[in-house]
């Protein structure tokens, strides 16, 4: 579904990704870990196309499209979601309403009639549900005094609503407690099928025992230095990531 | 980022869609002002002797008077000497029925989106509609009759019901008011006139379009509305004009008039030609308008939508005399391009137990400056009053303005004035939110300033809202990034 081949970007003229190679199919989860500033959520923006990002080399597929020269909205449309890390408010925007443009933003990209508003909140309750989210937050304006968690969950719940093939989740675990965490894991579990992809960015392996992954991949110093299963996360829980620098810097110097 | 830069460039220099002429035989004053011209209006409307003496006044008022120094923009050079202070399409002076009415008016107001014809009307809104000097039609003013609520043009209420036009006219602002007031005064071609009886609900939204066609002429409408005791009115006012290379002048004069119990609603959506993206032509928009709550428990609320005009200047404003009285302000200005909005109210708290909020929402984009200018007066005798503003601004880009001058007099311990501020810009994280949900910029940034500006859009009444909405999201098409 997804290929990613000797992607390198910079940010205000700071190469981070040097030169990342990723390949994802469909109905797999894939986590990335690592330390601070090793790229995990420049990653996540370059995907999804931050202007702010600049990339220097490399292509992106998605399901054969060229991701990398389509705009951050088409590139949603085309099925790219990303769970931020920090998502934002906006002050007057009912969540409902904003995702009822979403929604039909993107079904009217892929030619298909807006939804009618019937089968919409019936929609909605339906992934409410799912995902445990609070009603009474879907029809409050857009975050704005969301909790850290609520921000987080509405995440989830915009990812069920919007059906993605492509979640990217960029450290949704932090700032949750155990119980959100849960509900935000339980969630994305529910999501998962054998269509769709996931990419888990995170830095604890705690997650990954709420949702477990086919793959666990290092990131460090902008490139993916160790791939394996989900037993990854536990060696790194335990041993931390130095092990891995000292093996990067030796590949280096090799 | 420079994507967005490029779309925001776009989004403010986007045609004005309102900007066509209509070509039809006019009647027209020739330019220039004195005494002379003064007596052509009043000839040509035969007015009552009183009414002339009235507008004489004003016109040596105005000679006299200067012009405000205060306002945050340089006031540009008026050549009052070249404008034609009337303007009227020439056929008939007044239309009987709308079957009169000269098919290309219709025709022009149809494309403003005011069908005339009763049946395709909105249904719940009686319309008024201003032609340059006169009124040209208004609808369902008989359904309105019979309710014994009077609405018809300014010049009809003059020769209809002259004693309450002379009872209430100048009450509120007298010609002595300000030099466009006194301007106004000498000049008044036509208007909207509103009287609300005693207990009467009014069923409808009465409603005013004003259009200015001609060119070389200036607008100088009157409006007055009466709601006697324990009544209720809802008013809108809707305007637009042609693009023009020159600018045009638009002085207005607004009064409301509450007595006991009465509420008195004015809505105002004002999308006057702004002018080009470098700032040539445009509407110069000098308007005054005020209110008195002058009975126990009234209470007058303006809402006011402004996206048109190169510039604007207007403090609707009320007079809480009455006790318990109230006032309310809600609005939404937005300036791009070039264009100025210096806008604001005034509360006068006289009554006890009187309460004004005020609640106005600035946004500029491109290298527009929007100035928020209020005053909150609380006398010796208002005790118990209350007051809360709210006073925010977006900006859009960085090469637009937003500024706020809040004035605040309370000669009363007793009183509470609360004044809170916020300055914000759209951020491109939440625009880059938006686009990672599949919205593209423009309708993001359309989202956005309509999230922004909701609580005041909220006042509008339903029609309206939907249609200031689109207005707010077509104004920054091409000025957002």
């Amino acid at each position: 579904m997804l290929i990613i081949k000797n992607l390198k970007a910079s940010v205000e003229g700071k190469e981070i990704l040097k030169g990342v190679n990723l390949e994802i199919k469909a109905g797999e989860v894939h986590a990335i870990m690592g330390p601070n500033g090793s790229g995990k959520s420049t990653l996540a923006a370059v995907l999804a196309g931050n202007q702010n990002y600049e990339v220097l080399a490399g292509e992106v597929t998605l399901d054969g499209n060229n991701l990398l020269e389509k705009t951050p909205e088409d590139r949603a449309r085309e099925g790219v979601f990303l769970a931020f890390q920090y998502p934002v408010e906006i002050p007057g925007v009912s969540n409902i309403n904003f995702l009822r443009t979403a929604m039909n933003e993107i079904r009217t990209y892929r030619n298909l009639p807006p939804m009618e508003s019937k089968e919409f909140l019936k929609l909605v309750k339906e992934k409410q549900k799912l995902v445990e989210f609070d009603a009474a937050l879907t029809n409050r304006s857009l975050n704005e005094g969301f909790s850290g968690g609520e921000k987080k969950r509405n995440e989830i719940f915009q990812l069920a609503m919007l059906d993605p093939k492509l979640a990217i989740l960029d450290e949704t675990d932090s700032g949750l407690d155990i119980d959100a965490l849960r509900i935000v894991s339980n969630g994305v579990n529910k999501l998962r099928t054998e269509k769709n992809a996931f990419i888990i960015i995170t830095h604890y392996q705690r997650l990954l025992d709420y949702i477990v992954p086919d793959f666990v991949h290092v990131l460090y110093n902008g490139q993916i230095v160790k791939t394996g299963g989900k037993e990854l996360a536990l060696e790194l829980e335990e041993k931390g990531y130095d092990w891995l620098k000292e093996a990067s810097k030796e590949t280096e110097l090799v | 980022m420079n994507n967005n830069n490029e779309i925001l460039e776009r989004l403010t220099t986007e045609v004005y869609e309102y900007g066509f002429v209509t070509d039809i035989e006019m009647d027209i004053a020739p330019n220039g002002l004195n005494e002379e011209t003064v007596r052509f209006i009043s000839a040509k409307k035969n007015e009552p002797g009183w009414l002339l003496e009235w507008r004489l006044k004003g016109l040596r008022q105005f000679q006299q008077g200067e012009m405000p120094n205060w306002q945050n923009f340089e006031m540009p050079a008026i050549d009052f000497q070249g404008i034609s202070y009337y303007a009227a399409p020439s056929k008939k002076a007044k239309y009987n029925s709308l079957d009169e009415v000269d098919p290309e008016l219709l025709a022009t107001f149809e494309k403003l989106g005011i069908p005339l014809n009763e049946q395709k009307a909105l249904s719940g809104v009686a319309v008024d509609v201003v032609f340059d000097s006169v009124s040209v039609a208004t609808t369902f003013r008989e359904k309105l009759q019979e309710l014994g609520i009077i609405f018809c043009s300014f010049s009809d209420a003059v020769k209809e019901h002259p004693d309450l036009v002379k009872k209430y006219l100048g009450s509120v602002v007298p010609y002595t008011d300000n030099v466009f007031a006194s301007l106004n005064a000498a000049v008044v071609s036509d208007g909207s006139f509103a009287y609300i009886p005693k207990g009467v609900r009014c069923p409808m939204e009465l409603s005013t379009y004003f259009r200015i066609n001609a060119k070389n002429t200036g607008q100088f409408e009157r409006t007055l509305i009466i709601a006697d005791e324990g009544s209720y009115v809802s008013y809108l006012e809707g305007c637009t004009a042609p693009m023009r290379d020159e600018n045009q002048l638009h002085a207005a004069v607004v009064e409301l008039i509450a007595l006991d119990n009465a509420e008195i609603k004015y809505s105002t959506v004002q999308n006057w030609y702004p002018g080009d993206k470098d700032g040539k032509g445009g509407i110069f928009n000098f308007v005054t308008k005020r209110g008195i709550c002058k009975g126990v428990n009234s209470k007058i609320s303006w809402t006011q939508v402004e996206t048109g005009s190169a510039i604007t200047w207007k403090y609707p404003s009320v007079i809480l005399r009455g006790d318990n009285s109230t006032g309310e302000f809600y609005s939404v200005a937005l300036t791009k391009n070039k264009q100025i909005a210096d806008t604001g109210t005034k509360m006068f708290h006289i009554g006890k137990n009187t309460r004004s909020r005020i609640i106005s929402k600035g946004i500029s984009a491109g290298q527009g400056n929007n100035s928020y200018r209020g005053l909150v007066q609380v006398g010796i005798g208002a005790e118990n009053a209350r007051n809360f503003t709210q006073c925010d601004s977006l900006l859009i880009g960085d090469e637009c303005g937003a500024h706020t001058f809040p004035y605040i007099e309370s000669k009363n311990s007793s009183a509470i004035v609360e004044h809170e501020a916020t300055t914000s810009k759209i951020g491109e994280d939440q625009i880059f939110y938006l686009n990672q949900r599949g919205i593209a910029t423009e309708k993001a940034v359309a989202l956005i300033v309509n999230g922004y500006a909701k609580e005041v859009l909220n006042q509008l009444p339903m029609e309206f809202a939907v249609e200031a909405q689109k207005l707010l999201a077509i104004s920054l098409e091409g000025s957002v990034g």
